[in-house]
């Protein structure tokens, strides 16, 4: 069946099985590999993405059910070439090692600060708690979600 | 990743629509909300519907939290996100705010939904344990209009309801009395597990500092109808003291019927069941008193 | 809570990783995300049994579903010669089964279709008919007589044992057992567990019809060594085999060996005349692929009256699953168990070690483990633990009493191995100060009291473990692995504007080798890190080398780095001395250049030294043309990282749930390239830890089902249960790595299970209690309390 989807601010339209996962679509039908799959149970957190603004497993969702709606991936994240604080703080604090859960953990992060400027290292913690990470141990993971609060505007793009 | 099998998809536009999709389409069409509960099982292929119906544009109809008079009343497409964050249940009703806070985790519970999770009817589901405490009641729509279910009379086993295939979950409702306070209390071997155990306890106090009324639900230890009537019955009228909650434990755990596996064996569950009866009841009776 | 520190851009320091950049933007390339035209999706029929004939294969529905373009059975791969496959043990694995199925999980079948989606529901379609045989399921009874013979496929297979394999001097450990004072004995398990990277494995197989060239994108630790067996194995010409490994979404030893995936990929190219990818599930991937550890230890401690550790003896029953597929160096069956002497001065010690069979997945060496040194250290740690409780001693006491000191390195151990450098007392007590260890004992103390009076308050634990690591295989003489020597290469050239490129053998999965490896250039060469690219992962671009795994890339390929940097920085020493007119002895080197000894305005910078060498400028003897180097090191020696690990944790008895309050880490790796990259690997390691010790389990019930297929019922750790970590270090460099490097990637997955399970029964001490096995869940934590621990590798009745 034919759906459209807004991902990133770009309308598509495509023709899709009803049984297409989200996650798919993003990646097998817009080339869209930012985010990741990475388990069968709605676990890993590694297909996190925007819907209306809100985080999801896209692996638990059908692309049919995200007909008429936003998407944003980490695609997206970055404005204007410009990237996001969240981006830059996970440079800066070595948030990241194998980058597999990094999409996923970007996209939570944003949007713990966009309605929670602020955060403890209790709620980063808790933000997270559905996302897995095996390489950083999370430490530099909330590290680098602190700085990107505490660095709102960013700074000049590192690398 | 594991993907699900073929199915036709409709989307319903009202809740009139939804009830007459479900009756055209039959008894293998299954009814999808937030599908954090479906939507795995049939990607694991235990679940095999023909055709999905999808609920999710209805939430003017059946997304809301709100307080009529006597009653909290829970859209059954509320997201658990959003029960979580609810003033009004803070207020009323603060055994869904501790057991919202441990379910899943914090983006599953942006979709995943209230009426989902208790028409999943999973034998660990906090919710259902929950909401039997507090004595809802389940009202449920259908060709033939709507009818009022007690929660407590809503799941039959293990994944089944009394919902007829063509019928659709509306509200849960909860019925809103002064003097009382709730709590839930959970065992997970990690955060965002299913319970090893759960118990959720709602109790009024009288004037003269005995229960006026409670209710206990259990989770994950084989309760009947996920309520531990026989507790409650020996609980009601006695004083609210340590030593009668204590009572209450020991009657709850002997009167559940948990079934070992990787979790536990089932001394440990029945021990767990009486130890969160216990502080469930505790913290309870602190809420009723004002005590936080 | 913000860490800020100066950023180093030459050389070694805290130095933003290069890598980051398309990760952050979503533009890593793992194989998922290979698209090739015309590409074809696989998908694999597994067993659901663990041990079974196979009666009859019925694929023709599977053909009949008009997406299908070809399926392969183990009959099809028996006319290739390639139904079974050597593994990396000397033994052989099936790549699809043909006889019977020897593990829940098995692979059975391999579907080629248009798309995944098709791929996977004509799986469904294959017809399997079989005839279930008894599971054999628990390690202890593999051996037992009348236990089914799992492997009745070896005609010289008459029983599940594997091997037995010794080291230490037997007679001389019982000697010392029977003059001492004290000896404590314990059986502990070290739980099969799975590293469980978030990628799972897969591969995109290219044979390309009209050149032969096959290029096999994959998620592989190993790209060389799974060209050189894919060669071996398959009679495929190995010149014309390119391995690739993209970017890796995590390894930890999961991604070293070959699987029947990957083979039927291959075949399934070879056949369709297009690329064919297959990319396993969650599930396949628990079920099937490297696990970790499983092995049932007994030890024994012996010991005087005043504490002194005299000798360990250790038993051990390794279940090897139903092929034996460990990863380690020939002619170490029990990989570097035999470094469970620890970190101590022993008088003696032996070790026995039991290879099974049973009907469970093929692996063992896995899971940062560097070659069975976590069962190692987990089985040392907690041997000195039960002795200091018998002996009623502080174990960070006992522990101090007993470390090696310094002046006795290079120190070889009973079991034959030379510890390179270190200052253990120096490090422990770092440890302790920074965990405040005295006024946590007496916070114990007074909690212990208030209990005991009435108060309903969680249970306090410390735990201490003390590690000595053993990484970086291998000599030449000692290790190979199928014959092929350990030995890693680098190549460096350098550009004629003085940028260079970095090509290396090991293979990255996270470490941040673009960006390490740079440092270690730059060091040499005094060029920025940003100058230095690091090439890896393409078989048809890079030096041959056995790969990333048991912490090897920093002490081997490191070492062949910093050779080859300064290689290349001779030759320009040479052809400075050209441009300067005077003797290469009159230069010396100085951040960047070489200038003239006493005169340090003669002086070129190695950019200018660089376009020199490739201009017209007349070159003397010792140059050719170009600063270009290439070498391969040969490690003299393992080296040895170690550091020592404090637990805190809090218990609730009543439901047996911890919550682990802090976690203090020293760590000494020697020379630390990155510091901030070494604190990653180490807070991925602690959390490891936790896991281990608190969560994760493969357990199986007598039927052989695994209980823990999924992530649901297979637990990783998340944010919540990790502490916020607190690191130190020590540096005690390595004397003979070139840059006196360690490595550190597994450490802390080597040291922190034991510091956990160490703190939770440190909590249960009043109780009585000696022993609990990992995982501590809720569940055996309160069944641990009662003196009734759970056997945690079985299903729970």
């Amino acid at each position: 069946m034919e759906i459209t989807v807004t991902v990133n601010g770009t309308e598509y339209t495509r023709d899709v099985e009803p049984r297409l996962l989200l996650v798919h679509f993003l990646r097998q039908h817009l080339g869209l590999t930012g985010t990741h799959w990475g388990c069968d149970t709605s676990n890993c957190g590694t297909c996190v993405v925007w819907f209306d603004g809100k985080p999801l497993k896209s692996c638990t969702m059908l692309a049919v059910m995200a007909h008429g709606h936003e998407i944003r991936t980490v695609e997206g994240l970055a404005r204007n070439g410009q990237l996001d604080p969240v981006q830059q703080g996970f440079i800066e604090c070595h948030g990241l090692q194998c980058g597999f859960c990094t999409p996923g953990m970007l996209m939570t992060a944003r949007a713990l600060l966009d309605t929670n400027p602020d955060p403890s290292e209790g709620e980063i913690r808790e933000a997270i708690s559905g996302q897995l990470c095996r390489c950083t141990g999370y430490e530099n993971i909330v590290r680098a979600v602190r700085w990107a609060a505490e660095h709102p505007a960013g700074t000049e793009v590192t690398t | 990743m594991q993907v699900p099998a073929p199915f036709t998809y409709e989307r319903a536009t009202s809740v009139d629509h939804a009830i007459e999709l479900l009756t055209r389409l039959g008894p293998e069409a299954r009814v999808v909300a937030g599908g954090h509960s479906l939507i795995p099982m049939m990607k694991l292929r235990l679940a095999t519907p023909e055709a999905l119906v999808d609920i999710n544009d209805l939430a003017a109809e059946l997304s809301y939290i709100r307080v009529d008079g006597d009653a909290l009343r829970v859209g059954a497409l509320t997201r658990h996100a959003e029960l979580l964050a609810s003033p009004l249940a803070a207020e009323h009703y603060p055994i869904f705010v501790d057991a919202e806070r441990v379910i899943a985790d914090p983006v599953v519970r942006n979709f995943g939904t209230v009426g989902g999770s208790l028409c999943q009817a999973d034998p660990s589901e906090d919710l259902s344990a929950a909401f039997a405490a507090v004595r809802a009641e389940a009202v449920i729509r259908g060709p033939a209009g709507t009818r009022t279910v007690p929660v407590r009379e809503l799941h039959t086993g293990p994944y089944e309801t009394v919902l007829d295939p063509d019928e659709l979950l509306i509200e849960l409702r909860v019925p809103i009395r002064p003097g009382g306070g709730s709590a839930y209390e959970k065992v997970e071997r990690r955060v965002g597990d299913y319970p090893v155990a759960a118990a959720g306890a709602a109790l009024w106090l009288a004037g003269d500092g005995t229960v006026a009324d409670v209710g206990i639900g259990l989770t994950a230890v084989g309760a009947a109808h996920f309520v531990a009537a026989e507790a409650e019955a020996a609980l009601r009228g006695a004083p609210a003291t340590e030593e009668s909650f204590a009572q209450a434990g020991r009657v709850a755990a002997e009167h559940c019927q948990p079934v070992a596996d990787q979790r536990g064996p089932v001394e440990y569950k029945r021990h767990l069941a009486q130890v969160l009866t216990v502080r469930a009841l505790r913290r309870a009776a602190a809420r009723a008193r004002g005590e936080g | 809570m913000t860490v800020t520190q100066e950023r180093a851009t030459v050389g070694f320091g805290r130095t933003l990783r290069k890598e980051d950049a398309r990760f952050v933007r979503g533009k890593g390339t793992y194989v998922d995300d290979v698209v090739l035209p015309g590409m074809l999706h696989g998908a694999m029929l597994r067993s659901p049994y663990a041990h079974a004939r196979i009666v009859s294969i019925d694929t023709s529905q599977a053909l009949a579903h008009p997406k299908v373009k070809a399926v392969i059975t183990g009959e099809t791969l028996q006319g290739l010669n390639l139904a079974w496959m050597p593994t990396l043990s000397y033994d052989t694995q099936a790549v699809l089964a043909t006889d019977k199925v020897r593990f829940q999980g098995q692979e059975v079948a391999f579907v080629i279709a248009e798309d995944h989606y098709s791929a996977r529901d004509a799986v469904e379609l294959i017809e399997v008919e079989y005839e279930p045989l008894p599971a054999v399921v628990d390690a202890k009874r593999a051996l037992d007589p009348d236990t089914p013979v799992i492997r009745d496929d070896k005609e010289e297979q008459t029983t599940n044992r594997i091997f037995d394999w010794e080291a230490g001097d037997r007679a001389e450990t019982d000697e010392v057992f029977a003059r001492a004072d004290v000896v404590v004995a314990q059986d502990m398990l070290y739980p099969r567990v799975h590293p469980s990277p978030l990628e799972t494995c897969g591969a995109v197989a290219h044979m390309e019809p009209a050149t032969g060239k096959l290029t096999v994108w994959t998620t592989t630790q190993a790209p060389h060594a799974h060209r050189t067996v894919y060669a071996l194995v398959a009679g495929l010409p190995e010149h014309k085999i390119r391995i690739i490994a993209p970017d890796i979404g995590g390894g930890f030893g999961n991604k070293v060996g070959i699987y029947p995936g990957y083979v039927c990929a291959i075949v399934g190219s070879i056949v369709t005349g297009a690329p064919v990818k297959w990319v396993e599930d969650r599930a396949e991937h628990l079920m099937s692929t490297a696990f970790a550890r499983d092995y049932h230890m007994r030890g024994e401690i012996a010991a005087t009256r005043d504490g002194k550790i005299l000798g360990l003896r250790v038993n051990v029953i390794a279940d090897h699953g139903a092929f034996n597929a460990t990863a380690q160096p020939s002619k170490f069956p029990a990989g570097f168990f035999h470094v469970f002497t620890g970190s101590y001065d022993l008088q003696a010690a032996h070790c026995k070690v039991t290879g099974v069979y049973t009907n469970k997945a093929p692996g063992g060496v896995a899971y940062a483990c560097s070659f069975r040194i976590t069962e190692a250290v987990y089985l040392v740690e907690r041997m000195v633990d039960l002795l200091a409780r018998e002996l009623d001693v502080d174990p960070a006491q006992l522990r101090m009493q007993n470390l090696l000191r310094a002046e006795q390195f290079p120190y070889t151990t009973p079991t034959g191995w030379e510890y390179d450098s270190g200052d253990y007392p120096k490090t422990l007590q770092l440890a302790l100060e920074m965990a405040g260890y005295d006024e946590l004992r007496a916070e114990q103390r007074r909690r212990r009291e208030r209990i005991a009076a009435g108060e309903k308050l969680p249970e306090m634990g410390i735990g201490v473990s003390f590690f000595t690591e053993a990484v970086g295989a291998g000599p030449r003489k000692h290790m190979d692995i199928l014959g092929l020597g350990m030995a890693d290469g680098a190549e460096l050239r350098i550009h004629p504007t003085g940028k260079a490129v970095l090509r290396i053998s090991v293979q990255t999965q996270g470490q941040g080798h673009e960006t390490t490896f740079a440092q270690i250039v730059g060091n040499e060469l005094g060029l920025p890190t940003e100058d230095i690219e690091v090439v890896h992962g393409d078989t048809d671009q890079t030096p041959f080398g056995l790969g990333t795994y048991g912490s090897r890339s920093t002490p081997v390929s490191g070492a062949a780095t910093a050779v080859v940097a300064r290689k290349v920085r001779e030759r320009a020493r040479i052809v400075a001395a050209a441009m300067l007119e005077v003797s290469p002895d009159d230069l010396e080197w100085d951040a960047g250049g070489w200038q003239v000894r006493g005169d340090p305005d003669q002086r070129k910078t190695i950019q200018e030294i660089a376009l020199a060498a490739h201009s017209n400028l007349e070159l003397p003897e010792g140059v050719e043309g170009h600063l270009d180097a290439t070498t391969v090191y040969n490690p003299p020696n393992l080296t040895y990282p170690f550091g020592a690990y404090v637990c805190v944790v809090d218990v609730d008895t009543e439901t047996g749930q911890v919550k682990v309050r802090r976690f203090i880490a020293v760590d000494d790796c020697g020379v630390r390239i990155n510091p901030m990259v070494v604190e990653g690997q180490i807070h991925g390691g602690l959390a490891d830890g936790i896991g281990m010790a608190l969560m994760q389990v493969m357990a199986f019930d007598q039927d052989g089902n695994h209980l823990a297929a999924n992530f649901m019922d297979y637990l990783l750790p998340t944010a919540m249960e990790c502490p916020s970590w607190e690191l130190g270090e020590t540096v005690t460099p390595s004397p003979h790595h070139p840059i006196g490097a360690k490595g550190v990637g597994e450490s802390a997955t080597v040291g922190s299970p034991a510091a956990v399970v160490n703190a939770v029964l440190d909590a249960l001490a009043p109780y009585g209690g000696r022993h609990a096995d990992m995982p501590l869940t809720p569940a055996a934590v309160w069944l641990a309390r009662q003196g009734r621990p759970l056997r945690t590798d079985l299903a729970i009745e």
